[in-house]
């Protein structure tokens, strides 16, 4: 019986399949496994907008938004109602092929990454033999839109904001990529479902998640900066800080593209969350061993929740970080780190299991940390202040 | 060195979210127009015009002497005095203003119109939820409009009221006691020639 | 030469021949990336995942990146006055075409023309690790030196440039 609640999905959509003629039915296997994506994701993303709006209103002290129904729960939709009916205005100089095309290539270029993580057991749309390369791929394509928005508006502090959004992007592509490779040396396969399954075992009742291990742990805080700084948010939402900057690279943008903006911004959240839950935290598998019975895509949503949970407490928790100080912590803290914490998955793979490799490990992760943290505050050269005081 | 000050942080706001959801303090949220602040005694709108007892055209303290009308910068009064006289509250009959208007789409709320006005008539009101949607005559208000009673200005402004009660009162007994002095002086005075003719006329 | 061949070739060649004509210059470079995008795609087409996946990221995640700062850096976007076609036209057909000829000749006079449809590579990621780490791991080796030194040499340029504004 739970097997059953678990492949319910993948049990349907060959119910479904079945009263299709033969020759369509790669096709149709292909929409019945595309449309869920495209109807539970923008769901996802009206639902994150009103949590983040009250999470966010009650780490402030005060109420979100709870006027528009019960506890505010449709103010999702009057957020839809007011993008679709406001006026679509187009700067006159603008360039309007290209100003048409950016939140389109935004939205699809993130979409594109949910065709392989994992959902469920058996529950992917496409099980690609290199799927987190196909992820990383994709996920460069955003840049190009980020430009295309920043230079079609003929704004300069859209572009402004544009060519400081695709020098952040760029620079912290690096760390994740490489954070991620520490899991693909230690699962020996590209593909998301193997990497899955490689931590699908449990040692007692705990799991043999990635993230359990110093070299993972480390990996995973590494991936979460990173993801954090490829969808612009706080606190490294430079481009497009409402105070520094009104919107950045989409300020010529309005009516439902900015929405559409938003959307592809949130679901390039959900997706490297989506990947950070496949990597590290055992995508589909049970935290314990006697909970496996629970079906399987409610551990992913319930993991994808948290991690949702905890963009939105650090959004409401730090202040954003200046550029230099963005590109500082890229370029001296986070590559290093990326690159020692691969050498570091080598020394773990290499040892006997047991205690020394996990106190060898831990030390080899804490003593670089501590290093390049002070590296990095030592930049602070304050000069010698002289005061004049109105005479 | 491992982000301490930022976890440090992190447990702040937690602190703060959690407690949202349990403590006041971490709530300061009221919920207009449901619920309301306590009115602060010193605020200030709009002025009205006081009157006392029940009638607001015989009890209206204003006797049309035009001072604020003057004195008002952004010049928002408009009165016309009347020809006749009414008695006022102690019966002495004075000035009434025919017409009194406020334009309040103009009024700056300065106060200068309570500050010279020699009878107490004029004070400033705390209502604000005043919107209206006709931008022109609603906001000219006129005499009756800006008629309210002295127990309305003692809700608004308890200790001034009382003040300005005391004051009245003062001034009022003050009153009576001269006129009081003069007709008992008047009934001596009265008696005693009469006494003087009586006792003139005896002898 | 099934359908998706055509397509994604027809969209390649149209990108790339935009790339060329275009008058503005931020539109040939992002014709540009849509060519190789269609290349990306006809490598997969032809079951190279890795190479196809390798492609977007490496041509449209850095090589487009870097030709769009290019032009954001020197601000160099307005429309093109002058011509598009040279007046050289004739010596540049002459000599694409000759090239041309020559590819085609190499292309149908070799093994790989006659031999029937390959069956499914089996050149997995695994394989192409293996053999970067077998076989060809002194050009892996040399590459990453050019790559390192490439990247000093960027570095001192960039410092040299700061000393001297400074």
């Amino acid at each position: 019986m739970p097997e059953t609640i678990d492949q319910i999905f993948v049990i349907v959509k060959h119910w479904l399949l079945g009263y299709v003629p033969a020759e369509v039915q790669p096709l149709f296997s292909a929409l019945l496994s595309v449309v869920p994506i495209l109807v539970v994701f923008p769901l996802l993303f009206a639902i994150t907008t009103l949590l983040e709006r009250k999470g966010l209103g009650r780490i402030q002290n005060r109420y979100g938004p709870n006027r528009t129904g019960p506890y505010g729960l449709l103010q999702p939709i009057a957020d839809a109602v007011k993008s679709l009916t406001k006026e679509d205005v187009v700067p006159h100089t603008a360039d309007e092929v290209v100003h048409f095309l950016a939140p389109l290539l935004l939205v699809s270029a993130a979409l594109l990454g949910y065709a392989v993580l994992p959902v469920g057991r058996n529950m992917i749309v496409a099980n690609l033999n290199a799927g987190v390369l196909f992820f990383f791929a994709v996920g460069s394509l955003v840049e190009l839109a980020v430009f295309m928005a920043g230079w079609s508006s003929r704004n300069k502090y859209s572009l402004l904001g544009a060519m400081r959004a695709i020098a952040q992007m760029i620079s912290y592509e690096v760390p994740l990529v490489l954070a991620s490779i520490v899991v693909i040396m230690a699962a020996g396969s590209l593909s998301t479902v193997a990497i899955v399954k490689a931590q699908a075992g449990y040692a007692g009742i705990w799991p043999h998640w990635f993230v359990f291990t110093p070299w993972g742990f480390a990996g995973f805080v590494l991936f979460m900066i990173a993801a954090t700084v490829e969808s612009n948010r706080s606190p490294f939402d430079l481009p497009e800080g409402e105070s520094e900057i009104i919107a950045g690279y989409y300020i010529e943008y309005s009516g439902f593209k900015f929405a559409l903006f938003f959307l592809g911004e949130y679901l390039g959240m959900f997706a490297t969350s989506g990947m950070a839950i496949t990597l590290f935290l055992g995508g589909w598998a049970a935290p314990f061993s006697f909970l496996t019975w629970v079906p399987s895509y409610f551990w992913f949503f319930s993991k994808l929740l948290v991690l949702i949970a905890g963009f939105i407490w650090v959004r409401g928790t730090l202040p954003r970080l200046r550029m230099d100080q963005l590109m500082n912590f890229a370029w001296r803290f986070m590559l290093p780190m990326a690159l020692l914490n691969i050498f570091i998955a080598g020394v773990w793979h290499f040892m006997p299991a047991g205690l020394s490799r996990w106190l060898v490990c831990i030390i080899l992760v804490a003593a670089p940390c501590i290093l390049l943290s002070r590296g990095l505050k030592k930049e602070k050269k304050l000069q010698v202040r002289t005061y004049r005081f109105a005479e | 060195m491992f982000g301490e000050g930022l976890l440090k942080g992190m447990a702040e706001t937690a602190r703060n979210f959690l407690g949202s959801y349990v403590s006041k303090d971490r709530l300061t949220t009221v919920q207009f127009p449901e619920e309301r602040v306590a009115p602060i005694e010193a605020s200030r709108n709009f002025p009205f015009l006081v009157y006392d007892g029940k009638d607001w055209q015989q009890g209206m303290r204003c006797v049309s002497c035009l001072i604020c009308e003057k004195e008002c910068p952004p010049k928002c009064i408009f009165i016309e005095k009347s020809t006749d006289k009414k008695p006022d509250a102690t019966g002495k009959p004075q000035f009434y203003p025919a017409v009194f208007n406020i334009d309040v789409s103009v009024c700056m709320s300065c106060q200068i119109c309570v500050e010279v006005c020699p009878f107490d008539a004029i004070k400033m009101d705390v209502a604000f939820e005043l919107s209206t949607d006709n931008r022109f005559d609603d906001l000219l208000w006129d005499k009756q409009r800006l008629a309210k009673s002295n127990e309305y200005y003692g809700k608004i402004h308890p200790t001034e009221a009382a003040a300005v009660d005391a004051q009245l009162a003062e001034g009022r007994a003050k009153l009576e006691a001269k006129s009081k002095l003069t007709t008992e002086a008047k009934a001596v005075g009265a008696a005693v020639p009469s006494a003087q003719t009586v006792s003139g006329v005896t002898e | 030469m099934t359908v998706a061949f055509l397509i994604l070739a027809a969209l390649t060649t149209a990108g790339m021949a935009a790339a060329m004509g275009l008058r503005n210059l931020v539109h040939c470079v992002l014709a540009l990336t849509l060519g190789f995008a269609g290349l990306a795609a006809l490598y997969l087409q032809l079951g190279a995942q890795f190479v196809g996946f390798t492609q977007i990221l490496v041509y449209v995640g850095a090589v487009a990146i870097l030709a769009v700062f290019a032009i954001m850096m020197t601000q160099s976007a307005g429309s093109m006055t002058r011509p598009v076609f040279s007046s050289a036209w004739l010596t540049g057909s002459l000599v694409a075409g000759s090239v041309f000829a020559v590819l085609a000749w190499a292309i149908c006079s070799s093994a790989a023309s006659r031999k029937m449809l390959p069956p499914e590579p089996q050149a997995t990621v695994h394989q192409i690790g293996d053999a970067l780490m077998h076989r060809f791991v002194l050009p892996l080796e040399i590459i990453g030196l050019l790559l390192t030194v490439a990247l000093i040499g960027a570095v001192v340029l960039a410092m040299h440039g700061k000393r001297e504004t400074q």
